[in-house]
């Protein structure tokens, strides 16, 4: 019974906790964009600004929810929720911490840890589409079933690419198991002999989370706004959390598997952990504000002939390594 | 107890899917209630300690097998409406001879379940390293290596059968 209500109050923590960060982060990346257009980004509301994201939270409650003519009444509504739920559910197997001793027992800071534990995520995270491939078709308008279809084929092609380029960190670890693989990393970081993988990857995540230059499901000008066209409020919201609720799993996945996870030097390891995603969650706003969006030919062109091909050799390469090492 | 509570709700749901993907009159939505079978047969694999099983079904089929086929329906679905039924009644024989296939099929998967006295032995607590990725590494390539090859032969004659067939007509690049 223990054990369920740890896991119950784990989970209330997490998704609380991804929450709030999402409406920081949103207000991060306008005043950050900001800085890198030379204006000075949201500085009304609050000092500074600081409470823009309240009145963006109150605006989207507020507002009018739409549901088009000629919808999929059912699947235009559950559509928003499959996405959220999938990345929120996603996060539960990444170790953000050593494991907490606590009233005598012992709480792993992960919600699960399942021996297949980077399977799993990829599982889940492979689940996160069916919210906008079908908020694209139940919309009843062209414009969201093209960024729908885009989104689908995207994904799809991006995912082996990130699947195979981590294989290499799994053979290296040998394990599967995040929390292995993140004590794997005790002394040297996968980022340095899993350097091709760790580029593969972070190309990878960009795509994977419909972010810029990536972003083409919601290219404004060719599809309005691609699969999210007709939603308006909340559930225009949930898409938008589940968007940066990706980007956190993927940058929290990409510092386990590559960054050492927790592991780091004077201060606490939770900091540490925090630190790298947000170095991270940086980078992708960084990346939004200085390159332009790919052309969609050239966007499955080098998803396929480039990054698919160099991840295999990257897998074959480590295997062979770690053979002759043994 | 608890994974009872769990096998049963997982079952119950699988259920539902399965008849889901029957009754829908809309493709999406038996698209859909497939995802929700098939989510929820990895439930029952995760209970029968099958935890690689378990993810690859929700990975490969619920995650990429069922978003192309998603894929493919809306976009030949996209701006038809769905087909009305008018010829319910001259499917009458293909009713029955579904039903009797059906019926064959209960008949034999019956056969197989009340005769196997595994149900029993699998149900203990530890059941070591089952189910793990070592453990179906080890066997897929070790016991089972020749229907893996096999497997992928079959592979490779699709993908060249897919080049071949997608190719433009006429077109001697």
């Amino acid at each position: 019974m223990a054990t369920v209500i740890i896991i119950l109050v784990k989970g209330l923590v997490l998704a609380i906790l991804l929450l709030s960060v999402f409406g920081i982060m949103t207000l991060t990346e306008r005043k950050v964009l900001g800085r890198f257009q030379f204006r000075p980004g949201p500085n009304r509301v609050g000092p500074g600004g600081s409470l823009q994201f309240v009145a963006d939270g109150l605006k989207l409650l507020l507002k009018e929810e739409i549901i088009p003519t000629g919808a999929d009444r059912f699947v235009y509504l559950i559509a928003p929720l499959i996405s959220l739920v999938a990345a929120l559910f996603a996060f539960a197997v990444i170790p953000w911490g050593p494991p907490l001793h606590i009233f005598g027992q012992t709480v792993p800071m992960e919600i699960g840890g399942p021996n297949v534990g980077i399977l799993f995520l990829f599982a889940i995270t492979s689940l996160g589409v069916y919210g906008l491939i079908l908020a694209g078709w139940s919309s009843h308008n062209k414009y969201s079933l093209l960024g729908g279809l885009r989104s689908t084929a995207q994904i799809i092609s991006y995912e082996l690419a990130m699947g195979l380029s981590v294989t290499g960190v799994l053979i290296a670890a040998g394990s599967a198991d995040l929390n292995n693989i993140v004590s794997a990393q005790r002394n040297l970081w996968f980022v340095g002999p899993q350097i091709v993988g760790f580029v593969i990857y972070v190309i990878c995540m960009v795509a994977e989370t419909n972010r810029a230059p990536f972003d083409l499901p919601e290219a404004e000008n060719e599809l309005v706004a691609g699969y999210h066209t007709e939603y308006s409020g909340m559930k225009w919201a949930m898409f938008m959390m589940a968007e940066y609720i990706n980007m956190i799993t993927v940058s929290s996945l990409a510092t386990t598997l590559f960054l050492g996870g927790w592991h780091g030097p004077w201060l606490p390891p939770e900091i540490w952990f925090v630190i790298k995603i947000a170095l991270f969650m940086f980078f992708f706003i960084w990346l939004r504000a200085t390159l332009p969006r790919l052309r969609y030919d050239r966007l499955m062109a080098f998803g396929w002939k480039v990054l698919l091909p160099v991840a295999l050799l990257n897998t074959l390469a480590t295997a062979v390594w770690v053979a002759i090492a043994r | 107890m608890l994974s009872s509570v769990v096998f049963w709700l997982a079952a119950a749901v699988a259920i539902v899917g399965a008849g889901g993907v029957l009754l829908a009159r809309n493709p999406v939505h038996s698209a859909l209630s497939l995802v929700v079978n098939l989510a929820a047969l990895g439930v029952l694999f995760l209970l029968l300690h099958a935890e690689f099983l378990a993810v690859v079904e929700i990975l490969v089929y619920a995650g990429a097998v069922m978003v192309l086929f998603l894929f493919v329906v809306t976009l030949l679905m996209a701006g038809t409406k769905t087909p009305k039924e008018e010829h319910r009644f001259r499917l009458a024989y293909q009713f029955l001879l579904a039903g009797l296939f059906g019926f064959i099929l209960l008949v034999l998967v019956a056969h197989v379940m009340l005769g196997a006295d595994w149900i029993s032995s699998l149900a203990g607590p530890n059941v070591g390293s089952f189910g793990s990725i070592a453990a179906f590494g080890t066997a897929l390539f070790t016991q089972y290596l020749l229907p893996f090859e096999l497997t992928a032969v079959v592979l490779l004659v699709a993908v060249i059968g897919v080049i071949v067939l997608g190719r433009e007509h006429g077109a001697n690049r």
